[in-house]
């Protein structure tokens, strides 16, 4: 093994900690440091968990010399600032929640901690996950690696600059309507939606309750397989995770494609999509069907009323959702009230950021007397339309490919002022949660040195296939294997 | 003109299940303020709620009790409003798909006639906090103990069109939840809140006049009065030709009035839309069918078979069933001793009157139903006069033992021995020759009245303890010469 550690996988890593050719400490030494070296450029990370990484990497390394190691333990991660972490302040990247500790860990991050991981800290995020570009952030943007004068995308933008940057080889995502999926093409790295359902929602602060779901973020297929399996499961804390079996989802990495149906949305390469990205997603599924699998035209027309659809019911969701942060019991609050709605009123002006109270804006309306059937009934509606329209295409192909985001990641400040053209950057990924599939982006090309994404849209539950087709493409590419340059290796 | 009353009636049934509706916190009155609320309830960012099985099973139940519709796939809402105590910002609460759906609710009304009323639907939400408002100095301070507290909310058509049939109705609804088990029912510490919306319109006129609801009344008396003194501030407005403000008002009980509320509910767009956070609650025939399996005898089932089994009166029966207690307790003294129109007669005279001094419910009665039953016995054997009784009574209400532990304590037998009774008689006629003269001079009439003298005397020479009905037999006898 002769790549430096932050540029390993987590599974080259773990390998390397049960050989004990490193320890957990001086890997987790590693990474800290570099953090600490190179963040300044990138603000992707808002709190950075030195003592306590450091304590969970020596009971890490505690197992390993007992033998009684997992494949994750003592492997060094990031947790999104979305998760809620027992005694380390978990902001949202937003004002609201600056001061915010909360008692208790997301079953996420309790789950990956029994797994034997070790906490960096936590990432920067667009303020309560909404945006694709990480520049709604109190803690102000993050840039992208690959280009400092760029945005990771997002809302997850901190998560994947941070593993493309090599802070750490893993790190949590949440993604609501492309939010792991969008940043992880942009930033060039691995991105996983599950299928709604598959990992729990409790503990993770809310956007859109029934759009919402967390995964991995990292610098290959396998180790998304890797983390899913520490991840996944059903809680009875979360009503709405799903009771289905959860299999070994490193043992789906085996296994060829040989006569696998790929479909094709042609909704997916119209004028919205940059023609070069469109090239590189062409010539990456011409690997796919080099190693067998079969290319099939599809139908998604309601590809764009999905963006229509999806701002009305995340907006009316998160309109709810955010109504707790009210200056009552905990977060910001405004200084000398003159009487309750004074205290409402500049406790969430002064707390929220504008694309939050935007989409509070939006979805107090949608959900009003009078428009409640005209925006948020027919926003369900439309919702089961697109649902079937995947069913449907399933019918006929065994999984779906096209872009993850309708270009490269764009100059911070480009897209600021315009937000229905930031909206139009998940233009391919919302619908997927709209409709709760599995979804991937994988590392598939560049444009002018810059990465894009394939994504890979599967069945309900089924991120087994979308994780054999994307580690075959890994296998054959090297294109995950590219790191930014962000200046002198350490 | 003559002004007809409408009425519907609203309540907001707490109940009584161990733990919350949507956490694991306890489910109990009275706590230290916000010791009962966890992480859930305190509406802390990324918690989720997770349904309580039973607030569902109880909800069935009462559904089953009024044999409404139940609902085999009922959704939550969110119902949205900015309030201190209600920590999320919304109120989880079932608006477009209610658990519960249209039934007929029979109310027996004090003249023995049942008067049907209409439930629309009844609902499962959870509670809100309480603000506190004497706590703190110019402050308000909030205990969120009751934050996620199940309710069953009730809701029913403008049936009702007096204060007695509206009281009859939330009698009778006390009665139901506390014979299901579902709920303690006590208004006053809120597991029963009722609202009353209350218009008047010209009699013979069809169409509702505006009305007004009143909020939060706490107990049955309350009921009565608030209606009273809503139905005289809206006649007064009407007949002077003024309108009624729809609007939300309370009802103060020291002053007897209703005032109008500092309404937030006019304005009020509450946004229902579907919880995202829970899965529709859905429940096949065969639970229905299990849970119906489970229910109890309940009160009108109850009150028919007292009448056709122990042959009571319509009122009585009534009065007994009122609370399964009184109605359990009836039973088990009836069939120790055989006497139920007895048992009911002192249930409904003495004993409810010695309740009643006490301020204690019959769960509470000193005197049990075999203690009860002693009595009884003694009383149809002649053991006992009533007025003996009465004594062997209040000793029994004041734990001197069994009714027989009392009479042999106090030596209160009564004596119904011929002989005995005969040389009481005997020793009192020959000392009162003259009134013996008089007697036996005497018509009929009067000879009633002179009788009387002598049954005192005996009585007072037994003290008391003559058997009143043999002295009188045996005197007549006697005295006929």
């Amino acid at each position: 093994m002769t790549s430096e550690l932050h540029e390993r996988s987590a599974l080259e890593l773990s390998r390397a900690l049960q050989e004990r050719e490193i320890s957990s400490v001086e890997l987790t030494t590693a990474l800290l440091q570099r953090i600490r070296a190179r963040d300044d450029a990138l603000n992707s990370v808002i709190t950075v968990t030195e003592e306590q990484a450091l304590k969970e990497a020596q009971a890490a390394d505690a197992l390993l010399a007992r033998g009684e190691a997992g494949p994750l333990t003592g492997v060094p991660l990031l947790h999104k600032d979305i998760f809620c972490t027992q005694g380390v302040r978990t902001s949202c990247a937003s004002r609201m929640l600056d001061n915010f500790i909360p008692p208790y860990d997301a079953t996420v991050v309790s789950k990956l901690r029994a797994a034997g991981t070790v906490s960096l800290g936590k990432t920067n995020m667009d303020e309560f996950a909404m945006g694709s570009s990480n520049e709604t952030s109190y803690y102000g943007p993050c840039h992208n690696p690959w280009d400092l004068d760029r945005v990771p995308g997002g809302s997850s933008g901190g998560s994947a600059a941070a593993v493309a940057a090599g802070f750490a080889p893993l790190a949590t995502g949440t993604d609501t309507g492309g939010s792991i999926r969008q940043p992880a093409a942009l930033c060039g790295i691995t991105g996983l939606k599950p299928t709604y359902g598959r990992v729990s929602r409790l503990g993770i602060i809310a956007f859109a309750s029934s759009l919402d779901q967390a995964g991995p973020m990292t610098r290959s297929v396998a180790d998304a397989a890797l983390m899913l399996n520490a991840m996944c499961g059903v809680d009875a804390g979360d009503s709405t995770s799903a009771d289905v079996p959860t299999p070994n989802f490193l043992d789906a990495l085996s296994g060829d494609i040989q006569g696998l149906r790929i479909g094709i949305p042609k909704q997916y390469f119209s004028a919205d999509l940059n023609p070069r990205v469109a090239t590189q997603i062409h010539q990456a599924l011409g690997e796919l069907t080099a190693r067998g699998a079969l290319l099939v035209d599809i139908d998604l027309p309601h590809t764009h009323q999905g963006i229509a659809t999806y701002y009305v019911i995340a907006p009316a969701e998160a309109s709810a959702n955010l109504s707790r942060f009210d200056g009552v019991r905990f977060g910001y609050r405004c200084d000398n009230p003159q009487d309750l709605t004074d205290l409402y009123q500049r406790s969430r002006s002064e707390g929220f950021g504008e694309e939050v109270q935007r989409r509070i804006l939006v979805g107090t309306y949608a959900l009003s007397a009078g428009f409640y059937d005209a925006y948020f009934k027919k926003a369900q509606q439309v919702r089961r339309i697109i649902s079937n329209d995947f069913k449907q295409a399933f019918e006929s192909c065994d999984v779906i490919a096209g872009p993850a985001a309708p270009g490269v990641a764009f100059k911070i400040g480009d897209k600021t002022s315009d937000p229905l053209a930031m909206y139009m950057e998940d233009v391919y990924t919302l619908s997927v949660n709209l409709a709760g599939l599995p979804g991937m982006s994988i590392p598939a090309g560049q444009v002018d040195g810059l990465p894009i994404g394939l994504q890979l849209i599967g069945r309900p539950f089924d991120e087994a296939t979308l994780l054999r087709v994307g580690h075959l493409f890994q296998e054959s590419t090297d294109w995950h294997l590219q790191r930014p340059a962000l200046g002198a290796s350490q | 003109m003559n002004w007809e009353v409408v009425m519907g009636l609203e309540v907001h049934l707490q109940l009584a299940t161990r733990s919350k509706i949507f956490s694991g916190a306890a489910n109990h009155f009275g706590a230290e303020p916000n010791v009962q609320a966890c992480a859930i309830d305190l509406g802390m960012p990324g918690m989720l709620p997770v349904l309580n099985e039973q607030a569902v099973r109880f909800a069935v139940m009462f559904g089953l009790g009024i044999g409404a519709e139940i609902g085999k796939r009922s959704v939550f809402d969110r119902k949205n409003y900015f309030y201190p105590d209600l920590p999320k910002g919304y109120q989880v609460s079932q608006f477009f798909e209610p658990i519960v759906g249209a039934g007929v609710f029979d109310i027996p009304m004090p003249d023995g006639s049942l008067f049907p009323v209409r439930i629309t639907r009844a609902h499962l939400e959870e509670d809100a906090g309480k603000s506190v408002h004497d706590a703190f100095a110019g402050q308000t301070g909030i205990d969120l103990n009751r934050a996620g507290t199940p309710l069953l909310e009730i809701v029913t058509e403008p049936d009702f069109r007096t204060a007695e049939q509206a009281v009859a109705y939330l009698k009778a609804l006390h009665s139901l939840v506390t014979y299901l088990g579902i709920s303690d029912g006590n208004m006053a510490e809120g597991s029963m809140r009722c609202d009353i919306n209350i218009s008047l319109r010209p009699e013979g006129q069809d169409t509702f006049g505006t009305r007004t609801e009143i909020k939060n009344v706490n107990s049955f008396r309350f009921v009565e009065r608030a209606i009273a003194v809503e139905v005289e501030r809206q006649r007064d407005i009407l007949e002077d030709g003024g309108h009624i403000v729809q609007e939300t008002r309370l009802f103060d009980a020291e002053n007897n009035e209703t005032r109008s509320m500092r309404s937030k509910e006019v304005a009020n767009d509450y946004r229902y839309f579907p919880e995202p956070d829970l899965l529709p609650v859905i429940i096949d025939d065969e639970t229905i069918e299990q849970i119906r399996q489970t229910l109890p005898e309940l009160p009108n089932d109850k009150r028919n078979r007292l009448i056709h089994d122990y042959g009571l009166g319509d009122y009585d029966a009534a009065l007994l069933v009122d609370s399964r207690a009184l109605a359990d307790y009836f039973e088990a003294a009836a069939a120790l001793c055989g006497e139920p129109k007895l048992v009911a007669n002192w249930m409904l005279g003495d004993l409810s009157a010695a309740l009643n001094r006490a301020d204690i419910g019959i769960e509470q009665c000193p005197v049990t139903p075999v203690a009860l039953a002693g009595l009884i016995q003694r009383i149809s054997d002649n053991t006992l006069s009533s007025k003996l009784a009465k004594q062997v009574f209040e000793g029994i209400w004041q734990g001197q033992g069994s009714a027989d532990d009392i009479i042999e304590q106090r030596g209160l037998k009564q004596v119904s021995d011929t002989g005995a009774l005969e040389g009481m008689i005997d020793e009192v006629i020959a000392k009162n020759p003259d009134q013996v003269a008089q007697y036996r001079a005497a018509d009929d009439n009067k000879r009633k009245k002179l009788s009387g003298f002598f049954v005192g005397q005996i009585m007072k020479a037994s003290k008391g303890q003559a058997n009143p009905q043999m002295v009188n037999e045996l005197l007549l006898k006697k005295l006929a010469g």
